[in-house]
């Protein structure tokens, strides 16, 4: 992954999916002195599955946290379909097309099933909202019964639906996902990661999928990036990666 | 018997200014974790307004609206301009700057209108055993506790705000302005404080004058749990019964105590108040 082959080199006569919908250039994020991203780059294609790897503190969180400004970058640009977000607030970034669905979910579980799914499409003020509402009900039929009962009552696989249906109610063109396989039993992990494929080839949503359980996510996604202390250790299509003997003993844990 | 009834009514009525004041209370320390000291401070100026307004224009309803408005505007301006940019360096700092925001509050307002008693008209005529002016209080309260339920519960707004309260960082992620929720929040708990200080406040005001109204308040919230609004009405109901009754059965000497008892008592059986969830929060 270099400079070269991000936006700029899009204009002469390549498709257009060879402009990635979003970009990370070079990207560095601290707490204080500690340095958590240092010079991250990808390239995500549109409707594309993503999976990036790494192991606890490799700044997987962080990178995520950045894109869509709950962290401030020290440096660098993240670009979502060649507009440069890099500075936006969190709440405007969500509202050009980059959903998030943080680690642990970030359901509200003071809030029913129904108002946390509704918070999720309230900025969108078009007339379709009602259809959204509906169309993710019916992704997630465990929900449907639950619709008047706090969050606090779901399980957390329930939970982990709520908070991508939430995050789907705002229309996407790109979801970012923290872990959304973090103690989950493994049929229900797979259901999920299933899920994001279907969306993908349904709706045509491209995906970044954040993961410790990296051959999980490698056999969903496409493509793959490993963070190491908060640099790309590795990167290339997700086969690739999970054939990689090396790379799989160094960094992915088996 | 009558007489119990008559006690009742005059504890109910002088509860819903504590349940009003409660509640502002208990907006703002739901949505920032904050005991907003400057509460009485905000209903004084607001209260204040509406006394220059009658005065110039002959008209309560004039005064009472421009009460509201001034607290709504001030609440939001103290929110955004002074509570914020400390809140973020402490919690605590923020808190204190309430308590001083009260002292200065209090003291500009003698230095502009004078530390002296003014006289100051109820909305209706407060004669009688259960007079107008008691029963405007109590309604003024219920309508209002139930257009903040309908806000909270039923609009989207609302929505906005308890997100913007329980989970900011999801809410964030929702699209939600949250700055924007909590200057709202502020305003509106103001406005509920000056309804408060329309209510308590006459027949005389000076700029100390609610300040034995703060306390009960404060009491009223605690009572009912910090965060939770039905348990700030009812504990500020209870306060004025409570009070009522035993200024009329015992004698008025024991009636602030009575505040205290209730306190204790209410505090020992359920630790986080009448209402509270407390399981609902650890998450
Ligand atoms: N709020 C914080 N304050 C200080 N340092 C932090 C904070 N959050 C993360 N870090 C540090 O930044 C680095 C990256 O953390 P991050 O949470 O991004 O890792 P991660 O890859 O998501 O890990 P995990 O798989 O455990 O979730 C770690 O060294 C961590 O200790
Ligand atoms: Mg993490």
């Amino acid at each position: 992954m270099n400079a070269q082959t991000l936006p700029g080199a899009a204009g002469n006569g390549a498709s257009p999916d060879a402009e990635p919908i979003l970009a990370v250039e070079n990207l560095s994020a601290s707490y204080g002195a500690v340095r958590a991203l240092d010079n991250v780059s990808l390239a995500v294609p549109a409707q594309g599955l993503c999976a990036v790897l790494g192991a606890n503190g490799a700044g997987k969180t962080t990178l995520l946290r950045t894109l869509t400004g709950l962290h401030r970058a020290s440096s660098g640009r993240v670009l979502l379909e060649g507009e440069d977000i890099t500075r936006l607030p969190t709440e405007k970034v969500i509202t050009r097309g980059l959903a998030h669905v943080p680690e642990g979910g970030g359901v509200i579980v003071e809030l029913t099933v129904e108002e946390n799914l509704r918070l999720g499409g309230l900025w969108r003020s078009d007339r379709r909202s009602s259809t959204t509402f509906d169309e993710v009900m019916d992704l997630f039929p465990p929900l449907v019964e639950r619709r008047t009962k706090t969050a606090s009552t779901l399980s957390g696989g329930e939970r982990q639906m709520l908070a991508i249906g939430r995050a789907l109610m705002g229309r996407p063109r790109v979801l970012l996902l923290d872990e959304p396989s973090l103690g989950l039993a493994p049929l229900v992990t797979k259901q999920i990661f299933t899920l994001l494929r279907d969306l993908r080839d349904r709706i045509g949503l491209t995906v970044v999928l954040v993961e410790q359980n990296a051959a999980g996510a490698l056999s969903v996604t496409e493509h793959g990036y490993v963070l190491n202390q908060g640099s790309v250790a590795a990167e290339g299509p997700s086969d690739g990666l999970l054939a990689d003997d090396r790379t799989r003993h160094a960094y992915l844990g088996f | 018997m009558n007489y119990f009834i008559t006690l009742t009514l005059n504890g109910l009525a002088s509860g819903a200014a504590y349940a009003a004041l409660a509640l502002s209370l208990v907006i703002i320390y739901q949505a920032t974790r904050l005991v907003n000291f400057a509460q009485p401070a905000l209903a004084l100026l607001s209260v204040y307004t509406a006394y220059t307004v009658t005065q110039l224009t002959g008209s309560y309803w004039l005064g009472f609206a421009a009460a509201l408005t001034t607290g709504l505007l001030v609440g939001a301006f103290v929110e955004r301009v002074i509570v914020r940019p400390i809140a973020r360096t402490s919690q605590l700092n923020a808190i204190i700057v309430t308590l001083g925001l009260l002292l200065v509050v209090q003291g500009a307002v003698g230095m502009i209108w004078g530390n002296e008693q003014h006289g100051f008209r109820y909305a209706f005529s407060y004669v009688g055993r259960f007079s107008p002016a008691d029963v405007f209080s109590l309604v003024a309260v219920g309508v209002v506790a139930l257009l903040l339920f309908g806000l909270y519960r039923f609009t989207p707004l609302g929505l906005r705000m308890r997100a913007a309260a329980f989970h900011p960082e999801a809410a964030r992620l929702s699209g939600v302005k949250v700055g924007l929720m909590l200057t709202a929040g502020w305003g509106i708990a103001s406005l509920i404080g000056a309804l408060a200080g329309m209510l308590a406040g006459p027949p005389f005001i000076s700029p100390n004058v609610f300040d034995v109204v703060f306390v009960f308040g404060i009491t009223a919230a605690v009572v009912g749990g910090l965060d939770n609004p039905f348990g700030a009405v009812i504990g500020g109901l209870l306060i004025g019964l409570g009070m009522s009754y035993v200024s009329g059965f015992v004698g008025p000497e024991l009636a602030t105590l009575t505040a205290l008892a209730i306190v204790v008592i209410v505090l020992s059986v359920r630790p986080d108040g009448i209402l509270s969830r407390p399981t609902a929060r650890k998450v």
